[in-house]
């Protein structure tokens, strides 16, 4: 099993014929993702170079094709309208890769979200994928290890294919991968995510990666705890060495009022009893140790 | 993006926030000219830097008549200002604020930032006003006062009248606080801050609400609809280097160890500084090269992160997703026949063809200190700044 998207999975490329769009849909295509149909205001009716349909409205996507998941590749200015377009056609997922939306745009975002039943990933981030099944997003697949039994989340790009790669490396495969992006604003916390690993089977460890700004891996520690999450956890939080007051690359990377620092987040995860490393090389090992001392329990 | 004070009371100027009279001034003769325009005797001299704790570090001075103006007019203009968020370099003043002094009653704090748990803004109120509100928010936060704004709507009356209340105001200053924070809630939103402080927003002893301070950041990602913010960028508050590199769509930050970093991606960037620490070593940037590691990026990342003279060795630590390692190698190489690096490169390169790039970079005429993994790359840039820590 897996969580939130398998190789039943019918997506819909919202900016499918844009740069970015139209190289990542073949990406994906290539690595066996079901893509059933794109949407580009005016292209309606036109194929692209896979024989993907596309339509004017993700509303018409939805009804020819049946696609219940949604990926957004549409610049930063038409982002947030293009989620708020995705939840009114009902999909069940939303994927927005696009990074640099207005915070402005995407305060009525969250809000459309809560009052629906569609969940969003990102914006800002790299995607979701359960190796060997769906990979919708911008990350390379070769370096994940189908039907494993460890999750991640994170919230980089780079940094979430580096401890991936640790993980395939140990011989541990993945049972989905969620990149929850780099912005004050997301669709899916990491509290969101470990309470659908929790229901899932297949996954025995979690591998947490957060960084500098905001509360979200303080609230993370404070519910697992709560809620007795026994499976093996493994945590790394970038920017211990980053200055205050300065926004390191994504928009949500700030130390702010003396919030917000790796120091604070370390010890709320290890406070809740989970292995944090201080080194982002250790992330691999530190699993695979977790889950073996597990096993000999 | 941050602007200057008085910038912010422009803004708050024209959108009904009460602000005292006052004129920039770009030299001292500018400010004897407006200390004339004001027609008044008492006025406030202000050091005009991004940054706070202007106050504490001597670069704010109430002053009595002609000479009290130019003699602190004159000490302030061009002094280095050095205050707990300059660091200990401080900051040349090299534009003042000259503004009618304010008859205080009361001295209050009032700020809106962005709620990122439940994704709303929030309205802060304090009756702390005047101090630093990190210690108020640490020390008594039941002193702070806050009304979350709903998404699609504005700060309503109904808000502004509670948070009147609850700072313990009454009769005419009622009404002149509800005006002051819905007209301050209007600038945020349209102009898409991301951060906006009064300290202190100060009660006269005429009732009246007023901003003596404004300080504002803008959300970067919003600027692009807002040409008249973004011209009101003072490029000589920044580091020239990071200014170089924005010019580059480079995402650099300059500190202050002595290796040098050239990563992709902003989260792996951070963890490269990290380890590097943990090896004993002190990162001197944080750079992102994004998603196309070509030469001509990895040139323009060289060339700033040589800029700085405490560099001694530089860490290239790139995962290759989509981009090839063997595209970045080829990358690198042809880079350093554009500038020239004379101290240790050490280069780890993983994923999509990370073993081509490896043999490329071996055969290469630059002496490249390759590395196997991330621990390998961190532990050899620090031995090759030859310097123990």
């Amino acid at each position: 099993m897996s969580i939130l998207i398998n190789n039943e999975t019918k997506l819909v490329v919202q900016g499918i014929t844009g740069k970015e769009g139209a190289f990542h849909t073949q990406q994906m295509v290539e690595y066996g993702t079901q893509i059933v149909a794109g949407v580009t205001p005016g292209k309606g009716g036109q194929k692209d170079d896979n024989g993907i349909p596309i339509f004017n409205t993700v509303e018409n996507a939805v009804t020819e094709t049946g696609a219940n998941a949604s990926v957004i590749f549409v610049p930063p200015p038409f982002a947030a309208d293009a989620c708020l377009e995705a939840i009114d056609a009902g999909v069940d997922l939303i994927v927005c890769i696009t990074e640099g939306i207005p915070t402005m745009d995407m305060v009525p975002v969250k809000e459309a979200l809560d009052n629906s039943h569609t969940r969003m990933i990102g914006p800002n981030c790299p995607g979701i994928i359960t190796p060997g099944e769906c990979k919708i997003g911008i990350m390379p697949g070769f370096i994940h290890k189908p039907h494993g039994n460890v999750g991640v989340i994170s919230r980089s790009g780079t940094l979430t294919y580096e401890a991936v790669h640790q993980l395939t490396e140990q011989g541990i495969g993945q049972s989905t991968c969620i990149g929850i992006g780099g912005d004050p604003i997301i669709g899916t916390t990491f509290i969101d995510l470990l309470s659908l690993f929790k229901d899932d089977p297949q996954t025995d460890g979690v591998v947490m990666i957060g960084e500098i700004g905001g509360s979200a891996e303080e609230e993370a520690a404070q519910w697992m705890q709560n809620n007795n999450f026994d499976k093996s956890v493994v945590a790394f939080i970038a920017g211990q060495t980053a200055p205050p007051g300065r926004r390191m690359g994504h928009a949500g990377a700030i130390i702010a009022g003396g919030k917000g620092t790796a120091a604070d987040k370390m010890e709320s995860l290890r406070n809740a009893g989970i292995a944090v490393c201080a080194s982002p090389a250790e992330i691999g090992k530190t699993m695979a140790n977790s889950l073996q001392s597990k096993m000999t329990v | 993006m941050k602007i200057h004070e008085y910038q912010g009371k422009e803004l708050f100027r024209n959108a009904g926030v009460p602000v005292p009279n006052g004129f920039p001034a770009f030299s001292v003769e500018e400010a004897m000219e407006a200390y004339k325009k004001l027609d008044t005797d008492r006025v406030v001299v202000k050091a005009q830097i991004h940054a706070g704790g202007r106050g504490k570090g001597g670069g704010v001075k109430l002053a009595n008549g002609t000479e009290e103006v130019e003699k602190y007019a004159n000490d302030i203009f061009g002094m280095k200002l050095v205050t707990h968020q300059t660091g200990s370099k401080g900051k040349v003043v090299q534009r003042l604020l000259i503004e009618e002094a304010s008859d205080i009653a009361q001295e209050l704090y009032a700020g809106i930032i962005l709620d990122r748990s439940s994704g709303k803004f929030v309205f802060m109120v304090s009756s702390e006003g005047g101090v630093e509100i990190e210690k108020v928010a640490a020390e008594t936060p039941e002193k702070i006062i806050k009304e979350w704004i709903e998404p699609n709507q504005d700060l309503k009356q109904f808000q502004a009248r509670k948070l009147a209340f609850a700072l313990g105001l009454s009769g005419v200053q009622i009404k002149h606080a509800v005006k002051t924070f819905l007209s301050l809630w209007k600038v945020f939103k349209a102009y898409d801050c991301s951060l906006m402080e009064i300290n202190p927003l100060v009660v006269t002893k005429s009732d009246e609400v007023i901003a003596l301070d404004s300080k504002i950041n803008f959300d970067d990602n919003a600027l692009f609809r807002h040409k008249d913010i973004q011209e009101m960028r003072d490029l000589s508050e920044e580091e020239p280097s990071e200014v170089e590199a924005d010019s580059f769509n480079l995402n650099y930050i300059k500190l202050d160890g002595n290796v040098g970093c050239m990563v992709n991606g902003a989260g792996l960037a951070m963890g490269t500084m990290d380890i590097i620490k943990l090896y004993g070593g002190e990162p001197a940037n944080f750079l992102d090269v994004g998603g196309v590691a070509n030469a001509e990026t990895v040139a323009h990342g060289f060339k700033i992160i040589l800029s700085d003279p405490n560099v001694k060795s530089i860490l290239i630590n790139i995962f290759g997703g989509i981009v090839r390692c063997d595209r970045v190698a080829q990358g690198v190489i042809d880079a350093l026949t554009q500038v020239e690096v004379t101290i240790p490169v050490v280069i780890r390169l993983e994923g999509t063809n990370a073993v081509e790039a490896r043999d490329l970079l071996k055969n290469a005429e630059h002496n490249f200190i390759v590395a196997n993994s991330l621990a390998d790359a961190a532990e050899k840039a620090v031995k090759a700044t030859g310097e123990e820590s």
